[in-house]
């Protein structure tokens, strides 16, 4: 085995370089993070010939070697730093064929960086319909490079590429414009005070900070003191050095490309006319939402059931099968019904990433954004934001990981900040069986008291996180540059691989980062609940004989275990904060089940059906035992005001541990998830308070 | 010469002038450049965001960016 060759895989969004990444890598890549910073770092192993290998480093997407976004920061400082362990022995620049001006920008600035390079355009399929033909030998000499067209969506020129990437030595790597023809003076002063440099490089150290005001990480070289200029007249100079190099690309096509429009069919223009129609539009939108929905709720229902119930049998015979003990108990009780509160989730997950990532993939979610940019701009919000907001229904999860391509920080921190007022799946039992406990029967205008509740209640949540990111956008003060340039791209049929690698790659994240939490939570409310201090917990059993010596086996069975919780440790800590929620309406009992709901909202069911000690989790029972339960003063516990304001305290409150772990990772800081921790839960105390005086 | 905010759908134009102090850079690399062609495909409700073919870029930007290019009419 030789060296494995270090590749670096660059290009604009929308060339289908992450296709080329997974066409040479397949599965056997890791998705991973830059140290410090939630850029995905997405790295992958292929085989150039029977004894190398290749490493190939998938970079951001960019659209040049100035950066405006974290993202595309990653991407300057890999190739600037010379020492890092990714710094690559050759790099590679995906370019689409329909877009090969504005993608050449990109692959001058790459290689007058001196670093072997080598051109790949791609979608060579579409050339034919385009009416578009290439003179390859002349543009492999004007641009002194070597050129491999590959199609990734019928698998042509992929040998070729790993031949020629083999071969990357002989690539010629002296660059493509002489930059300091750009302003002599400056670069000579440039070039005095830093001898045998290079100027390019020099140059972009000087500038990657002056267009993106906030890269906390560290500076790549000393150069930057070098500002004898002002920030305008550096960015001045930069787009000298734009029009420069598009003076440079503009006469190697002259010759090198050719483009018969009588050829090219146009499927855009037709496509646009419905998809971003003024009515049409809108429509089609909602339509496509609604579809989503019925997948997600209806759909994924029948794998959800079969999970559930191959959980619940598979503690069962572990049960029946197992010695009896602690070490049981919490397999039985405690991990595997954690593992199966996170796998639960797995159908909707996956329903979610395939629309999402075929909507991305097929060009439409620009399109989208393009639609409600205006709309939810008066929110302090961007058009970009619809994604994680209609994620958010099935999980808060997903949603604030699909924040990501936000470029405006400010606007992407409050989509952050908000996404957790959408109704989640979660919140979906606990609104169920509240809303047939208190809501009364009767319709209004033939539709149902019952439904007109829940669908109540899902509007309520996004108009909260509607108001909540409008108050956001008037409090937060950071300074971020609005700014919105969104590439409308062509449309394209969905590439089976890339859609089933993004749904594989989105669940098992998911599935692991989500999931150790989920676990770690359910084996600690397992432990409180079934160990509690004292003599009143470990003598359960004598103290409710002695209470009720009337009561045969199973009645007793049921009423110890309501007595064990009783005096566990959570049955103490919802005791504990009885005084804190008694003005809501609830009781300790209601205390326990939202205390537990940290771990994940549905627990909230499950746990009443403990407490109230129901044999089996059929929620009618529940529901006919919680609507029996009775107050002090003979009233029935769950009434209108309290079942409201339990339901509008929910729909408010962040209880969701996970969330807040997936917001840490996002922002990189402990401070949103705690104001995201605090600042829902109080309005929803404030909320449920409220509500239960009025009502009660 | 108009700023391009004023452009009607379906009008194509030359870019003349940028305020480059006032536009993202990237903008500036996607060939947003005086000389290079423009037309406006279509306006967003309340006419904002613009799609536009730039050169031969298709892209979308807010109406307060539009403010800051200024283009000529051709014919």
């Amino acid at each position: 085995m030789s060296t494995p060759v270090k590749i670096a895989l660059l290009g604009n969004p929308n060339t289908g370089k992450t296709s080329v990444f997974n066409a040479l890598t397949g599965l056997s890549q890791k998705v991973g993070n830059y140290p410090g910073i939630t850029v995905e770092k997405k790295e992958g192993i292929c085989k150039l010939n029977h004894n190398t290998k290749g490493l190939l480093i998938d970079l951001p997407g960019t659209y040049s070697l100035n950066a405006s976004s974290i993202d595309e920061s990653v991407v300057i400082e890999l190739l600037l730093n010379k020492k890092s362990k990714d710094f690559p022995d050759v790099a590679v620049v995906v370019t689409d064929v329909e877009n090969l001006k504005r993608n050449l920008l990109l692959f001058t600035q790459v290689k007058d960086l001196e670093i072997p390079t080598l051109l790949v355009i791609n979608m060579a399929d579409q050339m034919k319909r385009k009416g578009i033909s290439l003179d390859l030998p002349l543009l492999e000499q004007t641009l002194d490079t070597k050129i491999v067209l590959i199609s990734t969506r019928e698998n042509r020129g992929l040998e070729e590429l790993k031949k020629t990437i083999l071969d990357y030595r002989q690539l010629s790597t002296s660059p493509t414009i002489a930059i300091n023809s750009i302003d002599e003076k400056y670069f000579k002063d440039l070039e005095k005070t830093f001898p045998n440099q290079s100027l390019y490089k020099l140059w972009l150290v000087i500038t990657q900070d002056v267009n993106f005001a906030k890269i906390d990480r560290k500076r790549v070289s000393d150069a930057t003191d070098f500002k004898t200029q002002p920030a305008s007249y550096l960015k001045r100079m930069q787009q000298k050095e734009t029009i420069k190099r598009y003076q440079f690309i503009n006469n190697v096509l002259k010759q090198g490309l050719t483009i018969n429009r009588e050829a090219a069919i146009d499927l855009r223009s037709r496509l646009d006319r419905v998809l971003i129609h003024k009515v049409w539009g809108y429509a089609i939108f909602f339509i496509v939402l609604l579809t989503i929905f019925q997948a997600i709720f209806h759909w994924s229902s029948i794998p959800q059931d079969i999970i559930d119930s191959g959980f619940v049998s598979l503690s069962e015979r572990l049960k029946n099968n197992l010695p009896e003990g602690v070490f049981t108990n919490l397999l039985t009780e405690g991990i595997i019904s954690g593992l199966g509160g996170i796998v639960i989730f797995i159908p909707q997950i996956a329903f979610l990433f395939l629309f999402i990532s075929i909507l991305e993939e097929s060009g439409y979610m620009s399109r989208v954004v393009f639609l409600m940019d205006r709309g939810l701009r008066r929110f302090g919000l961007n058009g970009k934001s619809v994604i994680p907001l209609i994620s958010g229904t099935a999980c808060a999860i997903p949603a604030v990981m699909a924040t990501r391509n936000i470029e405006n920080w400010k606007e992407r921190l409050i989509t952050i900040l908000v996404t957790p007022f959408t109704t989640c799946s979660a919140r979906l039992p606990v609104y169920s069986i509240l809303i047939a406990l208190v809501i009364p029967e009767g319709s209004f205008f033939g539709l149902n008291y019952k439904g007109l509740m829940l669908m109540g209640l899902y509007l309520l949540g996004f108009g909260m996180a509607l108001l909540a990111a409008w108050v956001l956008s008037k409090t937060l003060s950071i300074t971020s540059k609005s700014y919105f340039v969104v590439e409308m791209p062509n449309y394209k049929l969905p590439l089976l691989k890339n859609v089933g690698i993004t749904v594989w790659e989105k669940t098992r994240t998911f599935v692991t980062e989500a999931g150790k939490i989920i676990l770690a939570i359910s084996i600690l409310l397992w432990i409180l609940a079934s160990y509690g201090p004292g003599k009143d917990f470990n003598n359960a059993e004598q103290i409710v004989r002695q209470n009720h010596p009337e009561l045969n086996a199973n009645a007793l069975e049921i009423k110890t275990n309501a007595y064990k919780l009783e005096n566990s440790y959570i049955g103490i800590l919802g005791k504990s904060i009885e005084p804190i929620i008694a003005p809501l309406g609830y009781d300790w009992k209601i205390g326990i089940a939202l205390i537990s709901s940290f771990a994940a909202r549905e627990v909230f069911v499950g746990t009443l059906a403990t407490i109230y000690s129901v044999e089996s989790d059929n929620e009618d029972t529940i529901k006919n035992k919680m609507g029996s339960e009775l107050r002090a003063d003979g009233t029935p516990l769950f009434n209108l005001a309290s079942g409201i304001s339990l339901m509008l305290f929910y729909a408010f409150a962040m209880q969701c541990m996970s969330t807040l772990a997936i917001v840490k990772k996002e922002t990189n800081s402990w401070k949103w998830p705690m104001v995201q921790l605090f600042g829902m839960s109080i309005l929803a105390y404030i909320v449920a308070l409220s509500t239960y005086q009025i009502l009660a | 010469m108009i700023p391009l905010d004023q452009l009607l759908r379906g009008e194509k134009a030359q870019i003349e002038t940028i305020e480059t102090d006032k536009l993202p850079l990237k903008l500036i690399e996607m060939g947003c450049l005086p000389g290079n062609s423009i037309a406006l495909i279509q306006k967003a409700p309340f006419n904002d965001p613009l799609y536009l073919k730039i050169d031969e870029s298709h892209l979308a930007i807010r109406k307060e960016t539009a403010k800051n290019i200024f283009v000529r009419l051709i014919e």
